[in-house]
């Protein structure tokens, strides 16, 4: 579905991204993972067009996006949402009318229909009776999935979960992963999650990938991962993935915790 | 090796530290003034939200409302007690509201009321937008297919230009008013008289002078707060939207001054208006 192919990007002299290169089927979840200032991020506001690649291409749905102008990417934004790392609500707006940004913006929906969407994507997040409050007087795991509702309300076809648990308690991070999963399973979209966070990675992933030094150094299935004989990879995984993932059989491992 | 090349690398000089610093700042007014551009284009394309604009015009113009006219009042109370002691001396005392009402409708009022506007609400634009930005709000309305310009600066734009001229008025009348209470109150000058003289000296060409100074004034306090707001890195955090507010207000003050220059020469000077 989204096809990155030799993309670099340079911060003052620092190459984060080195010409990656890097597949998201449609349908799957793909967890993008790697050491923080590896790139992720700079790759997912990349394929949103929020920042434009040096060199490279973004194919989505068989389109070139790297070069779209503004009118363009925005209807190709309308089957996109996005889960920021600091949910990025509206301070200034209520939930509801941060989950309806979108079809206020882009629909002629009434305000009755709007509001039953609102209810419809905030249950769908297991949230209630909160569409009055405003994002400040929310709990931070509230805050994340008001976000995930306000990226729902348009029915993307792919959502972009940046740094998902990040800033939650376990509890919160395992209901966030939860639901991450379940929607998955409900709504059958395609979803790519920026992680660090190995418990959330092996929880939601259908397939995974990590990135080092701005290249992609393993893609494959949870299962095909931990097997990979990478020492970065697995070093990777040693330090973040729950114990039971963990493939001790795998020679790298193996030497890694022999030393 | 090569950590020693770099230790013993000679610092840039003075030319080079000059060039630089003078690459900065055009590179900042060329974005801003791209900005600027884009604002002026989305002004014009649809959709129109007029629901945005009511709001900006409540909060910048309603708002602002009590304290340009105290500014106003008391500008022209002082301008009024100066007047009166500085023409005494040559027996002209008659002329104080002459001069009272040329001064605040040509200069005193669309002036105090972009200071008051610079400092009150172009600061908050830029706390409010940098703010916005450093909270990924602003890249989470790209990705809703949302323009940020048209959603955010086009109505505090227009809000602003429409404003200013507004409160000006205001300021302006209780400037006159305010040298007239001075003027009246504590020295020896009939009020019939004062208010005569304001009339006389109150032209069409003067009232538009004003305005079209406060409309600039206002476009530019726009200008600045929303492009300072935008200009911040989102990992410039607290500190960098405190320097970002500063920095607009002062930027601000300071453009207000080099314009009234600027459109003091064009108007009086190359249009001939009076």
């Amino acid at each position: 579905m989204i096809s990155i192919r030799n993309v670099t990007k340079n911060f003052g002299g620092k190459n984060v991204l080195n010409g990656l290169s890097l597949e998201i089927p449609r349908g799957e979840t793909l967890v993008i993972m790697g050491r923080s200032g590896c790139g992720k991020s700079v790759l997912l506001k990349i394929i949103t067009g929020l920042m434009s690649a040096d060199s490279g291409e973004i194919w989505f749905d068989g389109m070139e996006i790297s070069n779209l102008n503004r009118k363009k990417m925005n209807v190709l934004r309308r089957k996109v949402g996005m889960l920021f790392q600091s949910a990025a609500l509206f301070d200034s707006m209520t939930v509801a009318e941060n989950v309806a940004f979108m079809l206020d913006q882009h629909t002629d929906l009434d305000r009755r229909e709007m509001h039953k969407i609102v209810d419809e994507k905030l249950s769908l997040v297991d949230l209630a009776d909160v569409q009055d409050l405003r994002p400040a007087e929310l709990s931070g795991g509230m805050r994340k999935r008001v976000g995930l509702a306000r990226a729902l309300a348009f029915d993307p076809e792919v959502i972009f979960y940046d740094e998902p648990t990040t800033g939650l308690d376990p509890v919160t991070c395992t209901e966030i992963n939860q639901l991450i999963g379940d929607l998955h399973e409900r709504l059958q979209v395609t979803s790519v999650v920026v992680t660090h966070d190995m418990h959330s990675a092996f929880s939601v992933a259908t397939r995974m990938a990590m990135i080092h030094e701005g290249r992609q150094i393993a893609y494959g299935s949870p299962n095909e991962i931990i097997n990979i004989d990478d020492p970065i990879l697995q070093q990777f995984i040693l330090f973040g993935a729950p114990d039971q993932i963990l493939n001790m059989e795998n020679p790298i491992l193996k030497e890694y915790l022999g030393r | 090796m090569e950590q020693q090349s770099t230790i013993h690398e000679a610092p840039p000089g003075f030319p080079d530290l000059v060039k630089i610093r003078l690459h900065k700042v055009l590179s900042e007014v060329g974005h801003a003034f791209t900005l600027f551009f884009q604002t002026i284009i989305q002004i014009f394309r649809p959709p129109f939200q007029f629901d945005l604009l009511v709001k900006q015009l409540l909060l910048i113009g309603f708002n602002s409302l009590a304290v340009v006219i105290v500014s106003g009042f008391f500008t022209g109370m002082v301008l009024g007690v100066q007047g009166y002691i500085q023409l005494k001396p040559y027996a002209v005392e008659g002329s104080v509201a002459r001069f009272v009402c040329v001064s605040v409708v040509k200069e005193l009022g669309p002036m105090i009321t972009a200071f008051v506007l610079a400092g009150r609400i172009g600061a908050s634009i830029t706390a409010e937008l940098s703010t916005m930005k450093v909270t990924e709000q602003i890249d989470a309305l790209e990705v809703m297919g949302t323009n940020p310009v048209k959603y955010l600066v086009v109505p505090r734009f227009l809000a602003c230009s429409i404003m200013l001229p507004t409160l000006t008025i205001y300021s302006t009348f209780a400037g006159i008013a305010g040298g007239f209470v001075a003027v009246v109150a504590l020295f020896d000058v009939n009020g019939s008289f004062f208010l005569l003289e304001v009339q006389k000296n109150l032209f069409v060409g003067s009232v538009l002078i004003s305005l079209i100074k406060a409309t600039s004034f206002g476009m530019a306090i726009a200008a600045v707060g929303c492009y300072k707001g935008f200009s911040i890195s989102t990992a410039g955090g607290a500190e960098g939207v405190g320097i970002a507010t500063t920095g607009s207000a002062v930027i601000s003050l300071i453009a207000i001054l080099v314009l009234d220059f600027v459109l003091n020469h064009i108007l009086f000077n190359i249009l001939g208006m009076v």
